[in-house]
């Protein structure tokens, strides 16, 4: 492990400013490329594109307990686009869940790190997701528990615009509208890019925001850039701005961003990473924490 | 014959409320035909309904079943089934929620409305799921004590429910299988509604001097093994009766167990065949599709033949 990450990482709890989660951001995207290359199996493209995101969370937002990794009134985050289970996986093993070692058995048989989560065999999954389309109504369900119970935990959906093809995402846009539950964030990783081609080739989603305005969401003005982590922390300060639920965030990304050649391109939403793929893409991978770990 | 099912579930789910206040109840736009609406009046702050949307109920449960809440999902059998399945197998099942999935208007008993209406397919896509229990009720008090065991329950619990009055069974303290007539000929195993038939059709082989062994047989998945085998021993003949195609319900779960532990005996089942049922009322329909006291009493007469 880069030494400067080594040294972030063992100040544990502690909410890391923009240019360091830009380092572990950087840090952690070459690891789920590095895991994603020796496994042979996995997604590459949506577990790069929200790599600031969940860094952002995961380091400066959440509060969450790796000790106690049921605790009642612990922040949820649902990965409905659980394709990316890499990206959350390497997030639970640095955030403390479990051995960063482990991650090493991504997708072996008797794993706790299944292709798609299961909360039932990982520490720090809220819920199990992989089925596209879920996880906004599972979301809205845990922040109506926390209503109805008087907690003040946050329910965070993490949903790829893929995920919004699903019509079970509208209905959930619909009734999340209507219930009102406060501390309810939808965060879109808006890249652009599906499984079999771009969103405008399969299903076009725009006006997004004006439709989840429509629907009787809290819209954020600004499409904030997703994959600069200044840019999600001033999201989390919109997020805490105003009494307004609930909240959705639409972030521009770059599928499979960090590696150029797989940057935009649907071919890399889950394609294995050649040996020869990988040696490039680890060069770029580097270059970028160098830079990050040089603007600290 | 006491209230109908669906009224004895909606109280039962209004009385326990009082005393579980883990107890949330949704409903899709069909609450005063489910009667989830009696929780609804007495617990509104407990009751949620979502709109015409099966999945997206299943999966807002699902959220809410993690935080420390039990939660009842009501709507029409057949489109939970079927439009929400993902969610009860992905969120649900896989997951061990604790999650009771109440179907009502089950089998035929949405009579009038015709094939698009009817659940004949509920039973083997509930029964398939690993964690999930099911049960279908055979009376308005089998209806309430499924619900009371279900909210006992760690995990998923699938409930179908009936829509119209039918004949009471006789009671026991807890749901489970019940013998309704004690005979040394058959064996009928009905489950569900159809018990009260089966009983009626032991009345009839009677008078023809053959002794049927009725037993009411509500929980599918578990299931009572070991009852269906006593009786089977001493009887050496099994009718299956079911409100539900033959392929994958009742009679199917009862013949796995039954090949696979090489229990042998003369065995028939009453179902639906392999076709669409349609519109009419309650009893004459069922009736075409196999499920009368005359049609049971023939077919068990021909396995003693
Ligand atoms: C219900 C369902 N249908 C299909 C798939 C296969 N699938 C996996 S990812 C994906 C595209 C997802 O696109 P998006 O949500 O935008 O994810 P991202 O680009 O962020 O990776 C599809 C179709 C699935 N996982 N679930």
């Amino acid at each position: 492990m880069n030494t400067t990450v080594e040294e972030l990482l063992s100040q544990k709890e502690r909410k890391f400013n923009a240019k360091e989660l830009a380092l572990l951001a950087a840090y952690f995207r070459s690891v789920m490329f590095d895991t994603l290359h020796t496994r042979g199996t996995g997604h590459w493209g949506g577990a790069a594109s929200s790599a600031e995101l969940t860094t952002c969370l995961y380091f400066n937002r959440l509060t969450i307990k790796s000790d106690d990794p049921q605790w009642e009134d612990r922040d949820r985050v649902v990965l409905s686009k659980g394709h990316a289970s890499i990206n959350l996986y390497t997030m639970l093993a640095h955030r403390g869940f479990f051995p960063i070692e482990e991650l090493s058995t991504f997708r072996t048989l008797n794993t706790r790190l299944q292709g798609h989560p299961c909360m039932k065999t990982l520490p720090g999954v809220d819920m199990s997701t992989g089925a596209l389309g879920h996880g906004l109504s599972i979301g809205l369900g845990m922040a109506l528990a926390a209503r109805q119970s008087g907690k003040q935990y946050w329910t965070y959906v993490i949903s790829g615009e893929g995920c919004l093809n699903e019509g079970q995402s509208w209905e959930a846009l619909m009734s999340a509208a209507k219930f009102k539950p406060g501390h309810f964030v939808l965060m879109i990783d808006y890249n652009k890019v599906q499984l079999d081609g771009t969103t405008d080739e399969i299903m076009p989603l725009e006006p997004l925001a004006d439709k989840l305005k429509a629907f009787g969401w809290n819209v954020a003005e600004k499409a904030y850039d997703g994959n600069n982590t200044e840019e999600v922390l001033e999201s989390f300060a919109w997020m805490d701005s105003d009494n307004q639920w609930p909240k959705a965030v639409i972030y521009n990304t770059v599928k499979g961003k960090g590696v150029s050649f797989t940057e935009g391109k649907n071919t890399w939403h889950g394609a294995v990473i050649d040996d020869d793929s990988y040696t490039k893409g680890m060069l770029e991978l580097n270059a970028d924490i160098e830079k990050k770990e040089a603007s600290l | 014959m006491s209230d109908t099912m669906r009224d004895a579930f909606g109280k039962k789910l209004a009385e326990l409320g009082a005393t579980h206040p883990e107890l949330v109840v949704f409903d899709a736009d069909v609450s005063s035909s489910t009667k989830s609406a009696y929780f609804g009046k007495a617990f509104p702050d407990r009751f949620y309904n979502v709109g015409v949307a099966e999945a997206n109920m299943v999966d807002i449960a699902a959220g809410m079943s993690t935080a420390g809440y039990h939660p009842v999902v009501n709507a029409f059998a057949i489109f939970l089934a079927l439009k929400a399945t993902d969610q009860i197998r992905n969120t649900i099942c896989y997951n061990n929620l604790p999650v009771i999935i109440a179907g009502a208007y089950g089998g035929l008993s949405d009579s009038f409305d015709g094939a698009s209406h009817q659940a004949i397919t509920d039973i083997a896509i509930m029964r398939a799921l690993p964690n999930m229990q099911v049960i279908v009720p055979g009376d308005a008090k089998q209806a309430e004590q499924a619900l009371e065991y279900a909210l006992q329950q760690e995990g998923p619990v699938y409930i179908r429910l009936n829509r119209n009055a039918m004949p009471d069974l006789p009671a026991t303290d807890a749901i489970g299988t019940v013998c309704t007539a004690i005979g040394s000929d058959v064996t009928i195993a009905a489950n569900g509604i159809t018990a009260s038939f089966a009983h009626e059709a032991a009345v009839l082989l009677q008078k023809e001097g053959i002794k049927a062994e009725v037993l009411s047989v509500p929980v599918v998945k578990p299931l009572d093994v070991q009852t269906l085998k006593n009786s089977v021993a001493k009887t050496g003949k099994l009718l299956c009766v079911e409100e539900h195609v033959l392929a994958g319900g009742f009679s199917s779960a009862v013949s796995e167990v039954f090949m696979r532990e090489g229990i042998s005996c003369r065995f028939d089942a009453i179902g639906i065949e392999d076709v669409f049922t349609e519109t009419g009322p309650y009893e004459p329909l069922l009736a075409k599709y196999g499920i009368s006291a005359e049609h049971i009493a023939e077919r068990a007469k021909k396995l003693c033949k």
